[in-house]
Order: C-alpha cells, then sequence, then structure tokens
C-alpha cells in the first residue's frame, strides 16, 4: 500500500530526514516511533504531500505521488498533530467542508459524515460549535475529518496528544475498528504504551534516520536485557551499596539506584534474579518491596540510542 | 475543482460574518470616520457658517471710510468679524481663537486721499495672523482688498461707478449646474479604501497564520491546486469587499444624500477593481510575510502610506504640486479619483477605464507575486 524509499529531507545544514525507507502492506499498523524532533512530522509530511522531500520517493498503491493534484492522494487522509479544525464552525460544518475538498456533494457526503460522527461518537454533537468541545472530542473530530473520502492510507500524525485517558481509550478504539475495515495506519507517537498497544510493526526514527523496522517480538531480541528486576532497600541498606559492584554480577546488564530503589536489568529472571539477591543479602541489605517487569520499548529505545524517549 | 473552490469561499465568507470585529472593522468604523470627514470637508460644516474664518478688525481712524471698510467685512459670509483693541486682537490671535486680527491705523482715510491725489505714502492695514491657517490668510486679503474698493466707491466717489465694475458668479462644477457638492460621496469613497485594504491585510495575516495550523495541513493534504487554495480567499475576500462598498455607498445615500451622478456601471467597475486589487494585494503580504507580528506593523504602514498618498484622507489637490505629480503611481490614487469620477463630478464611464485597467493589471501583478513567493511547506 505506501513504499517509502530513501526519502531525505533537510533545512540548511539540519538534516531532517535521513534516508528513511519503509513499506506498509494493506491493512498493516505501523508505529513511527521516536523522540520529538526525531524526523517522524517530516517524514508524514512527506508522505502526505506536504513537504517535497530533497531525494528518494513515496508510492501509494504502487503510484509515486507528483504534484498537488495528483489523484493518488484521494487514497490517503492526514490527521494533522495540530489540530485541523475550524472552532467557529458546528461539527458538521467542518465535516462538510472537508469532504468538498475531495468534491463530494449531495448524499454521498451527508452519508459519510454520519459514518464518521458515529464512528468518533459525536453524532449526537453534530451541531455544535467545535470550541464548546472537549480535547477529547475535538481529537475525534480530527480523526473524523481524515475518513469522509474512504481513504486506503491514513497518517496519524500524534493523534492523541494533549487528550485524557478516557477520550484517548475512545480514539484507540476507533482505530481498532479502522483496522478490522482493512485501512493501513500510519501512527506517529512518542507513547510506548500507544506503539505496543496498536502497531503491527514499529519503525523506530532518531536524528532522521531508521534505527529499527521491526515487530515487537523482534525489537525485544534486539536487547539484551529481558527483564527488569526493581528492589525497594530498607532504610539505610543502599548506603554501602556500590552500582558498578551490581553491574559486574553475572547475568547483569544495567544497574541503576535512584534513593532506596536499585533497578537492575537481567538478561534471564529465573536464572539471574537469585544470584543478585543473594548478592545483595550477603552484604546486609534488607528488602521492603520486589517486582520485576518484561523490559519495555522505552528499553529497546535506550538501548537502541542511549537515550529517553521522552528526552 | 468547482465544488472545493466554492466550499472554499463559502467557509470563508461564514467565519467573516461570525467574526463580530471584523465587520465592525469593515463596516460600522469606516461608516462613522467617513461621516466624520464627509462633515468637516464640505458635507456640512464645510457649507455651514460654524466654518467662517474668525477676524478681528480694530478701527484707529474711526473714518467712514474705514466704518464701511469694517461693514463690508461684516456683511462677507466668508468672515466673523469683531471688533477689539488692538492688543486684544493680537492676543486672540496668538491664542489660536482668531485667525487673523486687522488694524486700520489713525488717519488712514487721510493717508490714502494724499497717497491717491498727491503722490503721497500709502497707508498700510497691518495683519497679523495665525500662520498655521496660511490658506485663509490669502482669503482674508482678498476679502479685504474687495472691501476696501467697495468702501471707497461708496464713500470716496459718491455715486460715481468705481467699485468692481464686474461681478463674479461662481458655480460648483459638479454633476449638474445646480447641484451642490456633497463631501460625503469623496469621504465614503476614501475610507471604504482605507479599510478595505485593511481587511486585505487582515487576510494576508491570517494565510500566514493559518500556514502553521492544522487545517491548512489538511487542505493541503487534499487534491487540490495552490491556483484554487488561493484563489478562494482572493474571492472571498473580493466579495467581502464589494458587499462592504454596497454597504458603505447605500448608507451614504440614504443619510447624506450622496447620489452616483456619473456612470454607475463605471462606479460597479471601479469597486470591484478595487475589491480584486485589495484582495491579491492581501495574498501578496502573505506571501512575502514571514511571521504575522513582523508582517502586520509593516503592512499597516505601508497601507497608511497608499491611503494617504492615494488622496482617501484629503484630496490631493491639497498636496504640493511635486507630491500630486509622484502619486499618479499609486494605486489608491486610481481608485480614489475613479470614485470621485463617477460618484460626483458625474463622468462617464471613460473617466475611469483607464483606472480600472491599471488596477486590474496591479491585481494580476500582486497575485503573481503571490503565487510565485508564496511559501508553501511551512
Amino acid at each position: 500500500m505506501l513504499e517509502v524509499a530513501a526519502l531525505r529531507k533537510s533545512y540548511g545544514s539540519l538534516v531532517a530526514v535521513d534516508g528513511v525507507s519503509f513499506r506498509a502492506s494493506k491493512g498493516e499498523t505501523i508505529g513511527l516511533l521516536g523522540p520529538n524532533g526525531a524526523g517522524k512530522t517530516t517524514t508524514v509530511s512527506m508522505i502526505a504531500g506536504l513537504v517535497r522531500p530533497d531525494s528518494g520517493e513515496v508510492r501509494i498503491a504502487g503510484r509515486p505521488l507528483r504534484g498537488d493534484t495528483d489523484p493518488t492522494k484521494r487514497a490517503l487522509g492526514l490527521v494533522p498533530q495540530d489540530l485541523g479544525l475550524f472552532e467557529e464552525l458546528s461539527a458538521r460544518e467542518n465535516l462538510h467542508l472537508f469532504g468538498a475538498l475531495y468534491n463530494m456533494t449531495g448524499a454521498r457526503l451527508q452519508r459519510a459524515m454520519d459514518e464518521a460522527l458515529t464512528l468518533v461518537g459525536l453524532r449526537e454533537r453534530a451541531k455544535d460549535r467545535v470550541s464548546d468541545f472537549s480535547g477529547g472530542m475535538k481529537r475525534r473530530l480530527n480523526l473524523a475529518g481524515s475518513l469522509l473520502h474512504d481513504p486506503q492510507l491514513l497518517l496519524l500524525d500524534e493523534p492523541t496528544v494533549g487528550v485524557d485517558p478516557q477520550s484517548r481509550n475512545a480514539i484507540f478504539e476507533n482505530l481498532e475498528m479502522l483496522r478490522k475495515r482493512g485501512k493501513t495506519l500510519i501512527y506517529t507517537t512518542h507513547y510506548m504504551e500507544e506503539a505496543e498497544r496498536l502497531c503491527d510493526r514499529l519503525v523506530i526514527i532518531d536524528h532522521g534516520k531508521i534505527i529499527a523496522d521491526d515487530d515487537l517480538q523482534g525489537l525485544h531480541r534486539m536487547i539484551p536485557v529481558a527483564n527488569l528486576l526493581t528492589v525497594e532497600l530498607a532504610n539505610g541498606s543502599a548506603g554501602a551499596l556500590s552500582v558498578d559492584a551490581v553491574k559486574a554480577l553475572e547475568g547483569v546488564e544495567t544497574a541503576e539506584l535512584r534513593g532506596s530503589t536499585l533497578k537492575v536489568g537481567l538478561r534471564d529472571l529465573a536464572l539471574d534474579s537469585p544470584r543478585v539477591l543473594q548478592w545483595l543479602v550477603e552484604r546486609g541489605c534488607r528488602f521492603e518491596h520486589l517486582a520485576s517487569e518484561r523490559a519495555s520499548l522505552e528499553s529497546v529505545f535506550l538501548t537502541l540510542t542511549g537515550r529517553s524517549l521522552r528526552d | 475543482m468547482l465544488t472545493p473552490f466554492i466550499a472554499l469561499i463559502r467557509k470563508d465568507l461564514r467565519l467573516f460574518l461570525m467574526d463580530r470585529r471584523a465587520v465592525l472593522m469593515s463596516v460600522v468604523v469606516p461608516i462613522a470616520i467617513a461621516s466624520f470627514f464627509g462633515y468637516v470637508f464640505g458635507g456640512g460644516a464645510g457649507n455651514g457658517d460654524s466654518s467662517r474664518i474668525p477676524v478681528m478688525v480694530t478701527d484707529l481712524d474711526g473714518s467712514a471710510y474705514s466704518r464701511g471698510i469694517v461693514s463690508e467685512l461684516q456683511a462677507d459670509k466668508a468672515l466673523e468679524v469683531k471688533t477689539a483693541a488692538a492688543d486684544a486682537a493680537a492676543a486672540s490671535v496668538r491664542n489660536g481663537k482668531t485667525t487673523a486680527a486687522l488694524v486700520i491705523p489713525k488717519k488712514f482715510f487721510e493717508d490714502m486721499v494724499t497717497a491717491l491725489l498727491a503722490n503721497g505714502k500709502r497707508p498700510e492695514i497691518g495683519i497679523v495672523y495665525d500662520p498655521s491657517h496660511a490658506m485663509e490668510m490669502r482669503m482674508v486679503q482678498g476679502i479685504v482688498a474687495g472691501a476696501a474698493m467697495e468702501s471707497a466707491g461708496k464713500h470716496i466717489f459718491r455715486g460715481g461707478n468705481t467699485t468692481q465694475p464686474f461681478n463674479i458668479t461662481a458655480q460648483e462644477a459638479t454633476a449638474k449646474p445646480g447641484d451642490k457638492y456633497n463631501g460625503y460621496g469623496h469621504s465614503f469613497g476614501g475610507m471604504g479604501i482605507q479599510f478595505l485594504l485593511m481587511i486585505g491585510v487582515d487576510v494576508g495575516i491570517g494565510l500566514i497564520l493559518r500556514r502553521q495550523q492544522g487545517v491548512w495541513k489538511r487542505m493541503r493534504a487534499a487534491p487540490l491546486s495552490r491556483g484554487v487554495m488561493l484563489g478562494s480567499r482572493a474571492t472571498s475576500s473580493a466579495i467581502t469587499s464589494m458587499a462592504t462598498w454596497i454597504v458603505l455607498f447605500t448608507f451614504a445615500r440614504v443619510v447624506f444624500g450622496v447620489r452616483i451622478e456619473g456612470s454607475f456601471v463605471g462606479f460597479v467597475c471601479v469597486c470591484a477593481a478595487f475589491s480584486l486589487m485589495t484582495a491579491s494585494f492581501g495574498l501578496m503580504v502573505a506571501a512575502l510575510g514571514k511571521t504575522a507580528e513582523a508582517t502586520r506593523g509593516l503592512a499597516v504602514l505601508v497601507t497608511l502610506l497608499l491611503v494617504m498618498l492615494g488622496g482617501a484622507w484629503v484630496p490631493t489637490f491639497v498636496f504640493p504640486r511635486w507630491l500630486q505629480a509622484i502619486t499618479v503611481v499609486i494605486p489608491t490614487r486610481w481608485a480614489m479619483d475613479g470614485l470621485d469620477n463617477v460618484v460626483w463630478r458625474g463622468l462617464g464611464f471613460g473617466s475611469v477605464a483607464l483606472p480600472i485597467a491599471l488596477m486590474m493589471a496591479t491585481t494580476l501583478a500582486c497575485y503573481a507575486v503571490a503565487v510565485m513567493r508564496f511559501r508553501w511547506e511551512d
């Protein structure tokens, strides 16, 4: 459905996107993951035809995107990161305009508006001004505005920024519905949990370059830390503890001590955690709480780039 | 392409009508200011008593001849004459309450007779005047000379016909003989020009702001040509301007009796050409401006210069001759001259053909600059 080949874009001396290539098949959901300024929005802008790449090519359904009026654009819908809505107009007036941009009129447009408003749960508020909507409702209408012309490919640029958990959940449900209908979704975010929940495959971008492109399992295989052991030490126990000494233990990949909390990255939870705990007991440490969790995408990103996603 | 084009225009017009500030700025404010300017420049005050020139006269001669001069001055409709002591009159001029103070010296009549019959030294009527009223001063001098002649006829050459041996009849060069000049015709045209240019600037600033918003990205993601996107904005702006012209001149017609004395088609075409020109001017502002803040100040300055030099505030004939010569290249002057020609001068379409052609050429030039220089990738 989508082929992005060696896209490059620079602004003066700043290279925003540097040779980005990936593919998305019909019905697939691809997460573009990276911190702010990584090049996600520029990549999406080039796919949508908003920004002309310095080099490289975008193909949608096998056809290259050429020029402002290229009919290929009808196959894609953009959900911009900044709300693409006229706040002074009602929800229905906004949708009427957005449909007309794709030459839609009459009963076809009315039907499309009804369907889009129903999908995002705003049919009852169709006649209300957008300025009276909550942030989450605006985000849902922002999504609806991109669905009217029934695009096969949907570009979602951080569509949940600034919304409450309830609205975020509603948007996820909308997107899952669209997946079921066979739409191809390109979803940019810097929220790990969103990417993990929604995406079939993740393309991790940093400094304009793709540093990983795989499904969730594949990405986890890329990092040595399989599990994270968190140890809450009792008062006074952390004082004489050497983090370097913990790191030197067999099976330990990372170790971090913040206050009385020790976080240890392990290759194998079953084999390595008893060894670490035994070592701590031998040095007089007492525990107040123990927890373990599977390494997250955050760990993947940290391992690949050396910095946090939200840096 | 027609469906999105019309939809975008409808959206712009709807947003404009919902914006009370914009409507107020483009209709109510120009009506208020045009009414004021029209009243001041000949619509009411200019032709009434309140605009008579205040003059004080000190008659130290006291002869029948000098008293005759004072009477003639007091009878003149252009002057508001009071008698006063010389010091009080001069102080009144310095305070700005009086335009000129005249002193008819002692023995003025005797000295004048001596000068006439025995080639003696001519007596002088001294005038102290407010230098900020230099133009009125010339008028006062002429009236004083005329009054002296009239009084001489009555008091020196009694029975003889030595007063001015002819009469001057003045007729306003309006559309038809007998028609009175209506200053509101000019002021409503001038204020329309000013505020429609402001609307043009607002359109430009709005585009700069919108370019950075999600709606712009959404529109650009659609298969729309740049011509449709900019053209629809220009068209909606021109429609707004045209509607504003209609409201302004309807108000002027109903309230102040302003009539389109010349070619009505010419009037409509001048208004339409100016509306298109302001719309493309707005697009050019959007194309050349980088940020809204930086652009607004510069655009308003350029607009005010265009308005001032185009004669929208005061007619261009009050400008120095060199400035009048320069301002023939100012687009707002083409509009102003065109409107004056068809509104109150009563001239035909031929008198506005060139201004219309020049405005349309400017429209195309501004639009071309806008399309070429517009930054689509913000």
